[in-house]
């Protein structure tokens, strides 16, 4: 069951595993492998290419001031998230560093989120909620420089763009881990277990 | 345990008002020694409603004790009077009699767009979800989604960068496997929140299993060439939250599937019409629906919904990240929450167990607070990060009994229960949940959400 293919198969390779798993006979081989689809070019996904790595890797042109986005969130943004990203009705946006670790942890972008490019990230793919992929690159670096500055991470002068918003550090960053489980040990205990 | 434990019961779910409801609330037993005490109760009886709005499982026994024999076994009107008829229901639909088995919407959240409604577990059996039935999470409502105008782009670290229509996709060899599916949130309601969900609808029903039917990813992926370098895939929906998540390329090239198809017949909407990612035993939301895109890469994205969301947090102020798998779990469907057992004798408790590691091996239930327990019948088939079916007898004497199921998997996990799981991982982490549930039976039948506190 778990055949961690590390590298690629050859296409004629894939053909008769894939023949055998389906219980199939084998079929012609070539080196199109079955010959489905058509060949895109990156050109042709720029519609719908909209991730942001970590490294600032698909951040487009373009730049936004905190300022810039504080008008901006004052009208697309703030009868969801409230003033200032406070929150109300939707989730609250800024404040809560420090309490993490209490028994009502606030968990906002300042306190929680491990990189600044998720928020341009996330803005831009599906921010506002009734209008998503309406905010023009500069629009989406001015909110992301007005929630960081919300959060105390960068100055009322920030200018966001492809180079500077990958060299923002969260302040949270350090504290992700992976995933350790299991973590729980019980027994299958049949009698007198409490 | 300690001898000085307290149990607390409480449980509603003011949008559930399907049958007879005794509301327990405030609900203080003291266990003194091994024995379980009533200190406080207070009960609040809302009635019944509505036409036909009755589980066979309470119905059945209403018929008996209130119509009695003589007038059950007679002649109905359907007896003497042709039904309608054949073909008049071209989709056809459950009895009007259980119109209640339907998904119910949670109330936790200010919009329809981004939220969850729960499978009604307590009203199901068998393994299979109906298509109908199989619990929702939207993140920007339900897409409606032309599949002539649906693609499917692979690019990034491939050598054959590549679009493919639905038309491509149902020309390759494909399988069919029954797969269950979690929300990572699954029993958010039983960590710390009060009133606890009042039936297992909603302290468990954000799972489904269905019969799923597409192509192994892998094959896809061998078809653009996935070039060394690439670890990670991100997959990405076509809704307008443009759902994203990074996905490990190993789990892509295990069990991953691109499924068109679920319980026979094409995806519904709510599950991603016309095609998702299923990644087996992992939480739900990495199986992408209404999939566009993806993209192969060196390192994950870290976006919003595996960074912000669906992490972690410890009570040492850590957060663990890309924690997939939904571990061994289990909850007994009947008798559970809203029940009535109408009669003492022999009852069957049933439920369902599953494991994200792969094959549930044995099921223990216990009717006693988890002091003692019996080892469950496992209904057939029993498949790997499927649901499983088990099934217990047991003769109610009367008493009040706390009902419990604990599933271990073919790893050798045995299910924790809720202190072992909050003593590592604290209270302020919802997901991934998988604590050992309790019911309790009282003395007149009532089956009640039960939480039994260390």
């Amino acid at each position: 069951m778990r055949s961690f293919r590390r590298r690629p198969l050859t296409a004629g390779a894939a053909v008769i595993a894939i023949s055998v798993a389906a219980g199939q006979s084998a079929m012609p081989q070539d080196d199109k492998g079955f010959g489905i689809g058509q060949r895109v070019s990156e050109a042709e996904l720029q519609l719908w290419n909209i991730d942001v790595g970590i490294d600032g890797a698909g951040l487009p042109p373009g730049e936004g001031s905190v300022q810039a986005g504080k008008a901006i969130y004052e009208t697309k943004c703030v009868a969801c998230h409230g003033a200032e990203g406070l929150g109300q009705p939707m989730d609250r946006l800024a404040g809560g560093q420090g309490t993490l670790k209490s028994a009502k942890p606030v968990k906002t972008i300042g306190s929680y989120w491990p990189y600044a490019t998720t928020v341009f990230d996330y803005v831009r793919r599906a921010m506002p909620l009734d209008r998503p992929q309406s905010l023009s690159p500069d629009e989406v670096y001015a909110l992301t420089a007005y929630l960081l500055h919300l959060n105390g991470i960068v100055e009322s002068n920030a200018i966001m763009n492809a180079q500077t918003l990958p060299m923002v550090r969260m302040p949270n960053r350090a504290a992700f881990r992976s995933d350790p489980r299991p973590d729980a040990a019980n027994s299958a205990c049949q009698t007198d277990c409490r | 345990m300690s001898s000085r434990g307290t149990i607390v019961y409480g449980g509603s779910d003011a949008s559930d008002e399907v049958h007879d409801v005794i509301r327990e609330e405030n609900f203080l037993v003291e266990a003194h020694g091994k024995e379980p005490r009533l200190v406080g109760r207070r009960a609040v009886l809302r009635t019944a409603l509505g036409a036909g709005g009755v589980a066979a499982f309470a119905a059945r026994g209403d018929a008996w004790a209130e119509a009695g024999p003589n007038t059950v076994i007679g002649l109905q009107d359907w007896m003497t009077t042709p039904g309608r008829g054949t073909g008049s229901a071209p989709y056809g639909l459950p009895s009007h009699f259980e119109s209640a088995v339907v998904r119910s919407l949670t109330e936790h959240t200010p919009t329809d767009l981004s939220a969850w409604s729960f499978t009604p577990l307590d009203r199901l059996t068998g393994i299979i979800t109906p298509n109908g039935l199989v619990y929702e999470r939207h993140h920007a409502g339900i897409p409606d989604i032309d599949p002539k105008k649906h693609r499917l782009a692979i690019h990034g670290l491939v050598e054959r960068p590549l679009v493919l229509t639905m038309d491509d996709l149902l020309r390759l060899p494909a399988v069919s496997r029954i797969y269950f599916l979690e929300c990572a949130g699954n029993g958010y309601t039983e960590v710390v929140q009060m009133p606890r969900s009042r039936t297992a609808q909603f302290s468990h029903g954000l799972l489904s299993c269905c019969e799923w039917t597409g192509i192994p990813l892998g094959t896809i992926l061998d078809e653009a060439g996935v070039r060394p370098e690439a670890r990670w895939i991100l997959a990405e929906g076509a809704d307008a939250a443009a759902m994203a998540r990074s996905i490990p390329i190993e789990k892509a090239l295990d069990d991953t599937l691109v499924v068109y198809a679920q319980n026979g017949e094409m995806l519904r909407p709510e599950q991603g019409y016309p095609i998702r990612l299923l990644v087996p035993g992992w939480e739900g939301n990495l199986s992408i629906k209404w999939l566009r895109r993806l993209e192969l890469g060196a390192q994950p994205w870290h976006t919003r919904d595996e960074t912000s969301k669906y992490t972690d947090l410890m009570p040492d102020g850590t957060v663990r990240q890309f924690t997939f798998v939904m571990e061994a779990k289990s909850v007994i469907t009947r008798p559970s929450g809203g029940h009535h057992l109408r009669a003492h004798g022999f009852h069957e408790i049933s439920g369902l167990a599953w494991s994200g590691r792969g094959r549930v091996t044995a099921v223990d239930v216990s009717t006693d607070g988890g002091r003692t327990w019996h080892r469950a019948r496992l209904d057939e088939p029993v498949l790997s990060k499927a649901l499983t079916r088990f099934r217990s007898p047991w003769r109610w004497d009367g008493a009040a009994a706390l009902l419990q199921s604990r599933a271990i998997d073919e790893t050798g996990y045995v299910q924790p229960t809720r202190e072992q799981l909050i003593a590592v991982r604290g209270t302020n982490s919802e997901d991934h949940f998988n604590a050992i549930h309790t019911w309790r039976v009282s003395e007149n039948g009532e089956v009640s959400n039960a939480l039994i506190q260390a």
